[in-house]
């Protein structure tokens, strides 16, 4: 390897134009530490002269009693992790190592390689171009192997390169090496790599590292590190279809506009015709602006503010494109999700999904398949594990933009949010769209209930809570709706506050005035939920015959009644309006549970009681019983 | 292939400018950290660049410990003025009020009070949800797992074990009330990445990076700049003039200084390609305990 020229002679101006004009691969390496991934990494920064002085006369001091090459030193001593793993002894995370030469700078993802720690490979194979797969020369192609091939070719990383290590414990023996490599490309065949390339090397003793090893004359390939300075992995991303997903609206006073964002794939000029891919609306690039100045065009992964030459409806999360290029536009498609958090997946859930700058609520709607990451066997299932990966169908919310990730994983590629602790649960990967959501004609179906219903991903219902002022029925009903929202669910809460005060606020407390209160909003109640929602109606409704009536109205519409049950004595001594006060002193008139009945239900589907348990507990309850 | 393509320093600036704004569009009260060092000055050059031609949309946050070098302050007024960002400063009142420094109360409560508690007291009282800061991921170990976008609890505390995964550049902005972001946009930046940044963006920096004629006292092989009267001498002690010059900037008792002659941007790059010690060796706060900046890390440090 040539080193970073180190005299006053050099020309140091030419040096540094070199230094500005390298290159940039990024890589991962996968492997476990038995493999001699640790070692292989401590060598490669080693080689490069990237262990500085201070480190390697502490590395020499700690690599006292371990197995050590020629130059005294554990190299994988150099990649140690955190304390806390270190004290543990387990790497449990994605780790980032830098080193460059002449030609290039590296940027290498040192991931685990157990089983169990599937996500953080994923992670690691995101953002790279190219992998190591180190094989044991003693051991051969194993599962863990298999596996680390599988999800490579499920985040798409499209080079790879066999690296056999340990080559001196097989005595540098030809036939040991053909037949891994005969193995592994045998296997990784249908698994589409665009290049694959094997290397025998020992990463302990130096072995095809930097250049031919006098111990393999029958190897005639290039040695690992020219050839990672040397592979051309740019995939000519300039030359695709262009997508720039608008990131920010750059907007310093009313006579500048400019969408700031970086250009996923293709290029632009000025002079070009783009479209929005949402609305199709199209618009000419007049300038390409950035701070040193504006640019005539720009290619993919340049980050600059675009100017249209006429006022669009375009903020954060469109994709601008070009006419004939358009992405796919849709609120369902099928994907493959990698699955990275101890709670399971269950197809009804509803998810945050960020797609680019797209943020939008998600279900996975049907659970097609898991694969097994070690046999890529194929089985049903009705749940996602941690590491488990799995192809799903997934409905948005509203229509994204997007393209499949084997064209574009910047535009195809996504992450599933919990809606309540915010954790990133999975990473997935578009296959295809399941819908143009574009072509939708309204004419072609009669829009009902259940069209509604299914673009909600809920079944709308009416839950019917009653029970005496202070029994708790609003908490409840508060508590079930939050729980509701962050959930996903589209829910709403009818009750004395909201309603008495606008559509009855010209009903008194007479019998029929009562009556007619509970008929209106029976009747707001069941046209909720005929739009799709979840409906909450939570008042008094001491009588027999209007709960009857409401579940009359309701029609076929789901109708739950709750009897919140708690004793007058309670409801009295919280009092929360201070109302039981004022009945009792004769300044309320017809007061429910002082000078008026409470006829208890005899048929209601569900008891709470309000005195036993606290609001949350019985919302839990409620909502466990609703099986929402 | 004839396919234009970018360099390695048009593809980490191109990213680091994505990352500056998602920041700007994700959070409601981002901020960013300014040390006045060269790494902030990357960083401030970089968020020129991405919300160009608008100002940079949130306020640049110095902790003052009032130990820095005098001219870090001057340098720090001047970029605000030219530039035309916000700065907000920021002392923690109950440490100058009982007069907290490096000679009476030594490196590592100094930094706490001054620096780790003051942070803490900065980012709640601007109640900002989003702090970014200019750290890489190659200069010390526990940073080289730390993502681009590093969730704080409510207590601004990390927990390097339960880091959420980061794939491709989809970044999971969201957050609970109470809970915070660090964000490094330059995470993936080499210490030559910056400083060949610095050279071929012609980049301004403090004159402490460049050698020149210091007065200095030399303690148990550290050289320390006598900034200000402050300056605790002890027995026998003086200043002699040497021509030294700073790798990192911070506060000027607990900042070493290197011997060099090195007085431009390519002398000093080529300075540090053939020094072949580490960068922060020249940062007293390290050196404490193994592990000590994942343990400052934990409890908010940056």
């Amino acid at each position: 390897m040539s080193l970073p020229m180190r005299t006053a002679d050099d020309d140091l101006d030419l040096w540094l134009d070199q230094q500005t004009q390298k290159s940039l691969l990024r890589f991962l390496t996968c492997g476990s530490v038995d493999d001699g991934k640790s070692t292989l990494i401590g060598r490669l920064l080693y080689d490069s002269q990237m262990v500085l002085d201070d480190q390697l006369a502490s590395l020499k001091k700690e690599s006292r009693n371990r197995m050590v090459g020629e130059e005294g030193i554990d190299f994988s001593l150099l990649v140690d992790g955190l304390t806390a793993e270190r004290e543990q002894g387990i790497t449990i995370d994605v780790a980032y190592r830098f080193f460059s030469t002449d030609k290039r700078k590296f940027i290498v993802a040192d991931t685990p390689g157990h089983e169990q720690y599937t996500r953080n490979m994923a992670t690691g194979a995101s953002n790279a171009d190219l992998a190591l797969v180190l094989i044991d020369a003693r051991k051969g192609v194993l599962t863990q192997t298999r596996r680390h091939s599988f999800i490579l070719s499920l985040i798409g990383v499209k080079h790879v390169v066999l690296v056999v290590n340990k080559i001196d414990l097989v005595d540098y023996d030809q036939a040991v090496f053909d037949k891994i490599v005969a193995d592994y490309r045998a296997f990784a065949g249908p698994l589409g790599f665009s290049s694959l390339e094997a290397i025998p090397v020992s990463a302990l003793r130096g072995d095809n590292m930097l250049g031919q090893s006098a111990n393999t004359t029958w190897y005639h390939g290039p040695a690992l590190v020219p050839y990672l300075e040397t592979i051309d992995v740019s995939e000519d991303r300039s030359a695709q279809k262009f997508r720039f997903p608008v990131q920010w609206v750059n907007r310093p006073n009313l006579d500048f506009r400019g969408f700031s964002g970086t250009v996923a794939a293709g290029s632009v000029a000025v002079g070009d015709e783009v479209l929005i891919a949402s609305s199709r609306k199209p618009a000419i690039v007049s300038r390409i602006v950035t701070m040193d100045g504006d640019l005539t065009s720009a290619i993919a992964g340049q980050a600059v503010t675009l100017v249209l030459d006429r006022e669009v409806d375009l903020s954060r999360g469109d994709v601008l494109t070009r006419p004939g290029e358009t992405p796919e536009f849709s609120n369902q498609f099928q994907a493959r999700l990698v699955w990275m958090s101890d709670e399971p997946a269950y197809p009804g859930r509803s998810y945050l999904l960020k797609v680019g700058a797209q943020l939008v609520p998600a279900t996975i709607t049907d659970l097609k398949f898991r694969t097994n990451v070690n046999t890529l066997e194929q089985t049903a299932a009705t749940k996602i594990d941690l590491n488990e990966v799995a192809t799903v169908t997934i409905a948005t919310d509203k229509p994204i933009a997007f393209d499949a990730y084997r064209r574009n994983a910047l535009t195809g590629g996504f992450i599933l949010v919990d809606r309540l602790s915010n954790a990133t649960l999975a990473a997935g990967t578009i296959e295809f769209g399941l819908r143009r959501a574009q072509n939708l004609t309204y004419q072609s179906f009669d829009v009902n209930r259940d069209v509604r219903a299914t673009m909600k991903g809920q079944k709308p219902r009416i839950v019917w809570f009653t029970g005496l002022s202070g029994s708790g029925k609003s908490s409840i009903a508060n508590l079930l709706e939050k729980r509701l929202t962050a959930e996903g669910r589209h829910a709403y809460i009818l009750d004395g506050d909201n309603v008495r005060h606008g559509l009855n606020k010209d009903l008194g407390f007479t019998e029929a005035a009562r009556v007619e209160n509970i008929r209106r909003v029976a009747e707001v109640a069941r046209l909720m939920a005929d739009s799709g929602l979840i409906v909450l109606v939570s008042f008094i409704s001491p009588f027999e015959k209007e709960r009857r009536l409401a579940r009359e109205i309701a029609g076929d519409i789901d109708f739950a009644e709750v009897y919140v049950d708690t004793p007058l004595e309670v409801c009295e001594a919280r009092d929360p309006k201070g109302l039981y006060k004022r009945a009792r002193a004769g300044e309320i008139k017809n007061f429910t549970g002082i000078d008026s009945p409470f006829e208890p239900p005899a048929n209601a589907e569900l008891v709470l009681h309000g005195a036993e348990e606290e609001p949350l507990a019985l919302a839990d309850q409620l909502h466990g019983w609703l099986k929402i | 292939m004839t396919t234009p393509s970018l360099t390695h320093l048009q593809t980490l600036e191109a990213e680091s400018i994505e990352i500056l704004r998602e920041v700007a569009a994700s959070f409601e009260r981002p901020v960013m950290m300014y040390s006045i060092g060269k790494d902030s000055s990357v960083l401030l050059h970089l968020a020129r660049k991405a919300f160009y031609p608008s100002k940079i949309p949130f306020p640049l946050l110095h902790v003052n410990t009032t130990w820095k070098f005098r001219e870090m302050i001057a340098f720090r007024d001047s970029m605000a003025e030219k530039h035309g960002f916000d700065l907000v400063s920021h002392t923690n009142p109950e440490g100058l009020a009982g007069n907290v420094n490096p000679f009476d109360h030594g490196s590592s409560r100094f930094t706490d009070i001054m620096k780790t508690q003051a942070l803490r007291q900065a980012l709640n009282a601007g109640r900002y949800d989003a702090a970014i800061g200019g750290a890489r991921r190659d200069e010390e170990k526990s940073r080289a797992k730390e993502r681009i976008f590093s969730h704080r609890n409510a207590n601004h505390a990390w927990d390097p074990k339960n880091q959420r995964p980061e794939l491709w550049r989809v970044f999971n902005t969201r957050l609970n009330p109470g809970e915070s972001m660090r964000v490094f946009p330059i995470s993936n930046w080499t210490e030559l990445d910056v400083w060949t940044y610095i050279y071929s963006e012609n980049i301004e920096l403090p004159s402490l990076y460049f050698a020149k004629q210091r007065p200095v006292v030399d303690r148990s092989g550290t050289l320390i700049m006598v900034d200000d009267e402050r300056f605790r001498f002890e027995a026998g002690e003086a200043p002699r003039l040497e021509t030294v010059r700073f790798r990192t900037l911070g506060d000027y008792p607990l900042t070493g200084a290197i011997r060099s002659t090195a007085a431009t941007l390519p002398e000093i790059i080529m300075e540090m390609q053939a020094s072949r010690t580490s960068e922060r060796e020249g940062r007293l706060i390290d050196s404490d305990s193994v592990g000590s900046m994942e343990k400052k890390k934990q409890e908010g440090y940056f």
